[in-house]
């Protein structure tokens, strides 16, 4: 795509381009390169000079067990993440898309989750589960259930994930709706007149013409749920309880700032750099095909 | 007439009371922090506390906002303001003029900008967080506004949208303004902004939201608790060890920390949404 008309000249256009230009290069390229460079050292322990290791770090990052239980982790939480706040948005979408009016105010009431940043989602939940004061965990003790996730490995992960999906749901709301109501009414109302009822018109027409925006969900699920939670895990369980939280993010600060462990945080950066280039990739192939749908 | 697949009767009453009910599951945790932003410290501690509000509110607001724990809120909220700002108009700024001299020049290495910058919507911060803290520490930046705002700008999501803006702009309107004999700085301030003007506000608010919201990059630079933002300024407000949190300020903080984003979502909600559709295209 290029524009048919244009201006004359270079400074100029140089000169506009200079302030991106000159933060993109200083917080950008020259830390990302200075990541992939020292995923290649060991510092000594004084921090005086470092050795070469070449894959080393690597080598040793994908033979830590906890490492590799990092990915793990990473994985079911994501997943968890990504299935809990699209069904309920899901759901809260079809139920929208029922309503001749007043959609419109659901749509008011539901959005502003999304204006919550995931560490302030996190104090929330926290304070609900509280294992001294919370209501949630109260009330579940009279119930005769004793919740304690700072020492319960399950209940950890089900909060981190509780508190995560909460703040998503708006957003994949939104595109839920939107999908929805970009359906064609008649098409729906055929379907009824052949007699196909709710579920047999969900999963035949309606499905299938949101797969769309299905896709592009996951994807961007997968992506928040990756990069974007750290505030629910830093404030929650800070990767506990035995790293049954600690996701691949949470790690590389956790190595990096924690444990000043430089060359393995930067190997650990280094990694997370490729995972979020596959995901891009998935991210474009599949909005190239989102156009010719 | 109505069409034929909309529910009359029950359905259309369950259809509600579903909605009401996933309204009031997703409202609860932030009802409770505002009730117990507005109940005395006694009343959280021996659960369970209350579901209404009490009569604190103006105590609980009054000690958050002027002393809080480490820092008071206030001074935090002033920082997430000048943060969010920042990144916000900052990123604005630099992108429309670089999306400009992209689109509308021909340049030598115009390409090889268009895909280094193109490169950088991939990494997010949290990526590159250890050397990105080393470069800011070289520059004297830590414990500053400029620190906690020049490494969140250096993305290039804005610049593609407004690339992507100018694109779908008429070549008819560069001609006009060359046969007036304007120039392109002229055809920038006095055609292209003004075009623009409903695609900044929203990509201002979608920026604003993330500025306002970032966690792990001010907990990492800002050290001395009055340069804290707000939503990381609430983590620093627990004590380490056993002692017991002063939940009625924390969650008093924790309300003030959600009212600027959710006041700018609701009351400029068109935007809002436009901004997220378009930045996710």
């Amino acid at each position: 795509m290029e524009k048919r008309v244009t201006f004359k000249g270079w400074i100029l256009p140089l000169c506009l381009l200079l302030p991106q230009v000159v933060v993109t290069a200083a917080f950008f390229f020259y830390p990302a390169g200075q990541a992939i460079w020292q995923s290649m050292f060991i510092p000594d322990p004084f921090g005086l000079k470092t050795q070469f290791v070449g894959l080393g770090n690597f080598e040793y990052l994908f033979g830590d067990r906890y490492y590799r239980a990092a990915f793990g982790t990473t994985a079911v939480f994501s997943g968890l993440v990504t299935l809990v706040s699209m069904t309920v948005a899901l759901y809260l979408a079809l139920l929208a898309d029922r309503l001749i009016k007043g959609s419109g105010v659901y749509r008011t009431l539901l959005i502003w989750p999304y204006a919550v940043a995931p560490a302030v989602a996190g104090v929330l939940w926290l304070f609900m589960f509280n294992t001294r004061v919370g209501v949630v965990s109260w009330y579940l003790g009279v119930l005769g259930y004793d919740w304690n996730h700072v020492l319960n490995q399950t209940e950890a992960m089900g909060l981190v994930v509780a508190a995560s999906s909460w703040g998503r749901i708006s957003y994949n709301f939104l595109f839920f709706l939107a999908g929805l109501q970009a359906i064609p009414r008649s098409v729906i109302e055929a379907a009824a007149i052949d007699g196909a009822h709710f579920w047999t018109r969900f999963r035949t027409i309606v499905f299938p013409l949101l797969s769309p925006t299905t896709f592009f969900l996951l994807v961007v699920n997968v992506v928040y749920a990756f990069f974007e939670t750290f505030g629910v895990i830093h404030t929650i369980t800070s990767g506990g309880p035995q790293q049954a939280t600690t996701i691949l993010v949470y790690k590389v600060f956790a190595d990096g700032f924690v444990g000043q462990d430089l060359g393995s945080s930067a190997a650990q950066s280094v990694v997370l750099l490729a995972l979020v280039g596959i995901l891009t990739v998935i991210q474009f192939r599949f909005i190239e095909r989102r156009v010719h749908y | 007439m109505p069409g034929m697949v909309e529910k009359r009767g029950i359905g259309h009453w369950m259809t509600h009371l579903g909605l009401i009910l996933g309204v009031l599951v997703i409202f609860f945790p932030i009802w409770l922090a505002f009730v117990a932003s507005t109940v005395t410290q006694p009343e959280i501690v021996h659960p369970p506390m209350p579901l209404w509000p009490g009569d604190q509110f103006y105590n609980n607001y009054r000690q958050a906002l002027l002393s809080g724990v480490n820092a008071p809120v206030a001074k935090m909220l002033l920082n997430s303001l000048i943060m969010a700002l920042g990144i916000a108009g900052g990123k604005i700024l630099i992108s429309l003029l670089s999306a400009f001299a992209i689109v509308y020049f021909r340049f030598p290495g115009r390409r090889l900008f268009f895909w280094l910058i193109f490169l950088t919507l991939m990494l997010p911060v949290e990526v590159r967080i250890v050397p990105t803290y080393q470069v800011i520490a070289g520059f004297g930046m830590l414990n500053s506004y400029s620190g906690l705002i020049f490494p969140l700008i250096a993305s290039a999501t804005a610049t593609f949208l407004f690339r992507q803006f100018f694109m779908t702009v008429p070549d008819e309107l560069v001609e006009a303004a060359r046969v007036d004999g304007a120039g392109p700085m002229r055809f920038f301030w006095d055609i292209l902004l003004p075009m623009s003007r409903t695609n900044i506000a929203a990509i201002f608010v979608i920026l604003f939201i993330y500025g306002w919201n970032q966690y792990l990059w001010p907990l990492l630079i800002t050290t001395d608790p009055s340069m804290n933002t707000i939503v990381m300024g609430i983590k620093q407000m627990f004590p380490s060890g056993d002692d017991i949190a002063e939940w009625p300020v924390i969650m008093a903080a924790s309300i003030l920390a959600m009212l600027p984003p959710i006041f700018v979502v609701i009351s400029m909600q068109r935007l809002f949404i436009r901004g997220l559709v378009d930045s996710e295209k």
